[in-house]
């Protein structure tokens, strides 16, 4: 069934433009509805940033960047991402380390590193799309299904960064990385037996990061979540008022610049991490349903394409980058609704912020790549 | 690495299964996320929907203007004035050590009124709640705070209005004051009706009238942000503000009556018979109420309390003195109404009295005795002790005692006189429930002079005074007159005071006359220059219950143990409009301390007073003043 879907998007829109959009290595189907996700991200944004209109501008020109970058990643033959995987790693890497030893940052985490004072980037960023490069580079070299010492290699280069990030410490984030590496091997056909295995593994662990590697303040986060109740005014305000914003919205929604709870500031974040709650607030159920659904079609559309890429490196990296795309997705709104741990994750290509909409809007373009660059 | 391996199609089915997989999962995790927003937007749609509901809009009370006190003409008494005081809210503090620093530069932060605030911080209170800091700001400082505004984030200067009392001193027992209400008194009023209030009444008036003063409370549904800054007024209801009391009072008398003590210990309280208007009511010395409206320093306190003086205490209407001779024309008006003695019986005063198997001697005032010509209006004049030991020996305790009581003796009549004691009216089951004794022929001797067991307050005396002065008919001693216009009606009139020969009120009163009057008058000094017909007549009280192991001065202490004197009247004798008691602790000799601040009084009252054009009518109308400020 799923089969059948895809295979409509494939076909649909793609007509009289399919050879004027393929010589620029766009792909027309995703790129129209990455478009639609934009232009009604703006929408919400303006809301929830109280209709600032100078907020909804600065994130039109981030788009523009964004879009840029995906425009000229796209054209790049999947075998310069080849080439260059173990490179672009190596060099993040030895960044997220000058990172721990001279980053700067703010509210009690070193993120980012400054350039000569001119200006400053986020190491973290260039991994969510070096990590899936360098397994995929990693996994395609060798035999798939991969065997033990090859699961055992690419765990340790998936380790070595997420450990890193998590010293940041920014643990959504290293958290999000790990799952886009541990997701090519996933693609790469890992043995359900070592699936199962994993999962008893971090059900062993979880109790050991608990007492070992989690900040007092990501605890806090994790009890807050089991019990927001408990501190109201705290930790547990965010969610409360998120999921009140969300519920009072109803099935039909207060509309659009109506939403009390993010207009009267009860609800914090409301541009960034929490403006799901805000757009649920405004639109109800029927405008949180057909935004999932057009999440869906974006991420069926990716997957689509991945499979449809010429080589086990291109589809490894295809495939993770766009499933790692829906887990920003999963993790943003479970943790706004309540069901997931605040973790700090912006939902994509909605919440404001440059870094995370040239972040994705890049893998985009490796994904609009891999699959417009099939001929050898 | 072994390329020899590595098929492309095998490779492409893995990754075509585990991307239908991949698939999958994708949509299992969508529809989590669906039916966790169909849950929070249909199943709990309607309990979030006031939650965000409560969240933003917010009733807010608003507490109503309190009613404003008039004395009888109209002047005002207890007012209420625009005050700023400065306020903090902690949330929104971003650097309280810094701000409380900034606070102090320029408007200066004394060391309690730093430690006031720390102490408030640590208790509980609503989130965003403000406290106050500062109280009383003028307009220098209130500039200062505005420019530096921008630097003091959380920190706010609001309105409000403040008891005042322009009369302070003068009316500071009697009207009383308000201060910050306390955690009984939030228990004993109506929780709803004083929700935004923060001030009640703590004594006088203002405690007794707390009810009517307060008024009823309205309120705003305001739409706040989450920061409890109020955006919009959606809804309101006006308070409506208190009722506006006139009192009987006189605010000038008082002030004269509160001058004539000059300082000294003593109370005084003037009636008008024919309403039973407390005319003045005064206690000496006094304090300035409104120390207490802000919560008064502990220095102040300190020293108001611990001062040998007593100036917090209520001598008026808690206050209880034996009422010593002051008692002669009421007893002597039981002794006729026993039917024990007539106006014409003389009796034989040699200066001391003695029972039958006693062998204590009963002494009069005179040592040498008044003679042997006293009958009743002498021995009033002259205030003869051993003429009522005689006759008081005649009558007996179940005559004089019941006949006291119609005047009100041993019980609060008063209206509106909250806390006013019942002091003491002895009787023979007193005695035996508190002292386990019967009773016995000495004691009525001594109630026959107003001493032993018997107390009175000043109140209770003028009461009495006034009484008699209206020839028995009863009006409750009431200090307020209009409550918003409506005049005030006696609840628990007593029976009035029926004697067999009314006219015996008259030759009672021309007796007190005579006490003026008379060459052996004993408080014949007033007579000089008097212009209307006075009545009175005076009274010591041997002053009982002074430690002697307290620390003062042996010439203090001296002073201290002087008798009390005591002074009633009333004038004109004629048609009395105003009845009077006068207490001068440790003030020895009625007729040169207590008589003459009952005759300063009564010539202010009836001289002065009477020149000025009567109660404006006007002040009728002043019922909602409130409203207007």
């Amino acid at each position: 069934m799923a089969g059948d879907f895809l295979r409509q998007l494939d076909d649909s829109g793609m007509g009289r433009g399919r050879n004027f959009f393929q010589k620029l290595h766009i792909d027309l189907p995703l790129f129209i509805m990455l478009l639609v996700l934009v232009l009604c991200g703006l929408f919400v944004l303006y809301s929830a940033s109280g209709q600032n209109m100078h907020m909804v501008s600065r994130q039109m020109v981030y788009f523009g960047i964004g879009f840029g970058c995906m425009f000229v990643i796209a054209q790049f033959n999947p075998y310069w991402f080849q080439l260059a995987a173990p490179w672009i790693f190596g060099v993040g890497i030895i960044a997220l380390i000058l990172v721990l030893i001279m980053g700067v940052g703010a509210k009690g985490a070193q993120r980012w590193l400054s350039i000569f004072g001119l200006f400053r980037f986020q190491p973290s960023e260039v991994m969510k799309l070096a990590v899936p490069m360098m397994l995929a580079w990693f996994m395609a070299a060798k035999i798939m299904p991969p065997n033990l010492k090859v699961i055992l290699q690419a765990l340790i280069l998936i380790f070595i960064p997420t450990l890193l990030i998590m010293r940041q410490p920014d643990l959504g984030t290293s958290l999000l990385i790990a799952v886009s590496g541990l997701l090519v091997l996933l693609f790469a056909g890992l043995s359900w037996r070592w699936i199962t295995l994993a999962f008893m593994v971090v059900l062993g662990v979880a109790p050991m990061m608990w007492y070992g590697v989690m900040h007092a303040y990501q605890k806090q986060r994790v009890l807050t979540f089991l019990d927001p109740e408990s501190d109201p005014l705290g930790a547990g305000w965010n969610i409360i008022q998120s999921k009140t914003a969300i519920g009072s919205g109803g099935i039909e929604g207060k509309g659009w610049l109506q939403g009390t709870q993010s207009q009267l500031e009860f609800l914090p974040e409301r541009h960034t991490d929490f403006i799901i709650a805000v757009f649920a607030e405004e639109q109800g159920l029927i405008g949180v349903l057909m935004l999932l659904i057009l999440y869906l079609m974006i991420v069926m559309r990716g997957i689509y394409m991945a499979s449809r890429a010429r080589d086990s490196f291109s589809r490894l990296l295809g495939g993770s980058l766009i499933v790692t795309f829906f887990m920003y997705v999963f993790v943003n709104i479970g943790m706004v609704s309540g069901i997931l741990p605040v973790v700090g994750v912006p939902l994509p290509l909605v919440s404001y912020g440059g870094t995370s909409i040239v972040t994705l809007m890049a893998a985009f373009g490796v994904i609009m790549s891999v699959y417009t660059h099939r001929q050898m | 690495m072994s390329f020899s391996h590595k098929d492309a199609e095998t490779e492409k089915a893995i990754f075509a299964r585990r991307a239908i997989m991949a698939a999958g999962l994708v949509m299992a995790l969508l529809c989590v996320l669906a039916a966790r927003m169909m849950f929070l937007q249909v199943s709990q749609h309607e309990l979030f929907a006031s939650k965000s509901e409560n969240n933003r809009v917010q009733i807010k009370p608003v507490a109503p203007i309190r009613g404003l006190i008039f004395d009888r003409n109209g002047i005002l008494l207890a007012e209420n004035l625009p005050s700023h005081s400065l306020s903090v809210v902690p949330e929104r503090v971003q650097d309280m050590d810094y701000t409380l620093a900034l606070i102090d530069t320029l408007v200066g932060l004394s060391a309690s009124e730093t430690k006031r605030f720390e102490k408030r911080l640590k208790q509980w209170r609503r989130p965003f709640e403000a406290i106050t800091i500062k109280y009383r700001l003028d307009e220098t400082e209130i500039a200062k705070l505005m420019v530096n505004a921008y630097f003091l984030e959380g920190v706010e200067v609001e309105a409000e209005l403040v008891r005042h009392y322009p009369r302070g001193r003068d009316f500071a027992h009697v009207l009383g004051y308000v201060g910050q209400m306390n955690e009984k008194e939030k228990r004993r009023l109506d929780a709803a009706q004083y929700k935004a209030t923060r001030r009640v009444g703590k004594i006088g008036i203002e405690r007794f009238y707390q009810d009517k003063l307060h008024g009823t409370v309205g309120y705003q549904k305001v739409e706040t942000n989450a920061q409890g800054r109020i955006l919009d007024i959606l809804e309101r209801k006006s308070p409506k503000p208190g009722q506006n009391l006139i009192l009987n009072l006189d605010a000038d008398l008082q002030h004269v009556a509160m001058e004539a003590f000059n300082g000294r210990r003593g109370s005084l309280v003037a009636i008008n018979p024919k309403t039973g208007g407390i005319l003045a009511m005064v206690s000496s010395p006094s304090f300035d109420p409104n120390l207490f409206v802000n919560g008064i320093s502990f220095n102040d306190y300190n020293r108001l309390r611990d001062s040998l003086d007593k100036p917090l205490f209520d001598r008026a209407s808690r206050g209880q003195y034996p009422p010593g001779s002051t008692m002669k024309p009421f007893i002597g008006l039981s002794f006729l109404q026993a039917e024990i003695t007539q106006w014409s019986e003389k009796i034989d005063d040699p200066g001391w009295y003695m029972l039958e198997n006693d062998n204590r001697v009963y002494r009069d005032w005179k040592r040498r005795g008044h003679g042997n010509y006293i009958n009743l209006r002498q021995a009033i004049i002259q205030s003869c002790d051993v003429y009522f030991y005689e006759m008081s020996f005649r009558a007996g305790i179940d005559n004089i005692g019941p006949f006291l009581g119609q005047f009100g003796f041993g019980e609060n009549t008063a209206l509106d006189v909250g806390n006013a004691l019942p002091a003491l009216l002895p009787d023979r089951a007193w005695k035996k429930k508190y002292r386990g004794r019967s009773w016995y022929a000495g004691d009525t001797l001594n109630l026959g002079l107003g001493q032993g067991f018997m107390l009175t307050t000043p109140l209770q005396l003028a009461t009495a005074m006034s009484v008699f002065a209206n020839k028995g008919k009863w009006n409750q001693a009431k200090l307020v007159q209009y409550v918003d216009g409506q005049e005030l009606i006696d609840t628990a009139l007593p029976a009035d005071v029926e004697i067999k020969n009314p006219q015996d009120w008259d030759r009672m009163g021309r007796a007190m006359e005579g006490v003026i009057k008379h060459y052996m008058g004993t408080a014949k000094a007033l007579n000089n220059n008097l212009n209307y017909r006075l009545a009175g007549k005076t009274g010591t009280a041997q002053v009982v219950g002074i430690k002697q192991n307290e620390e003062y001065d042996s010439e203090a202490l001296s002073e201290r143990q002087r008798d009390h004197a005591l002074f009633v009247s009333y004038a004109p004798a004629d048609a009395p409009e105003i009845a009077i008691a006068v207490i001068v602790e440790n003030g020895e000799s009625a007729g040169r301390t207590a008589g003459p601040i009952a005759r300063e009084v009564t010539d202010f009252y009836l001289n002065s007073l009477k020149q000025r054009p009567g109660i404006n009518s006007d002040v009728f109308g002043l019922s909602n003043i409130g409203t207007e400020l």
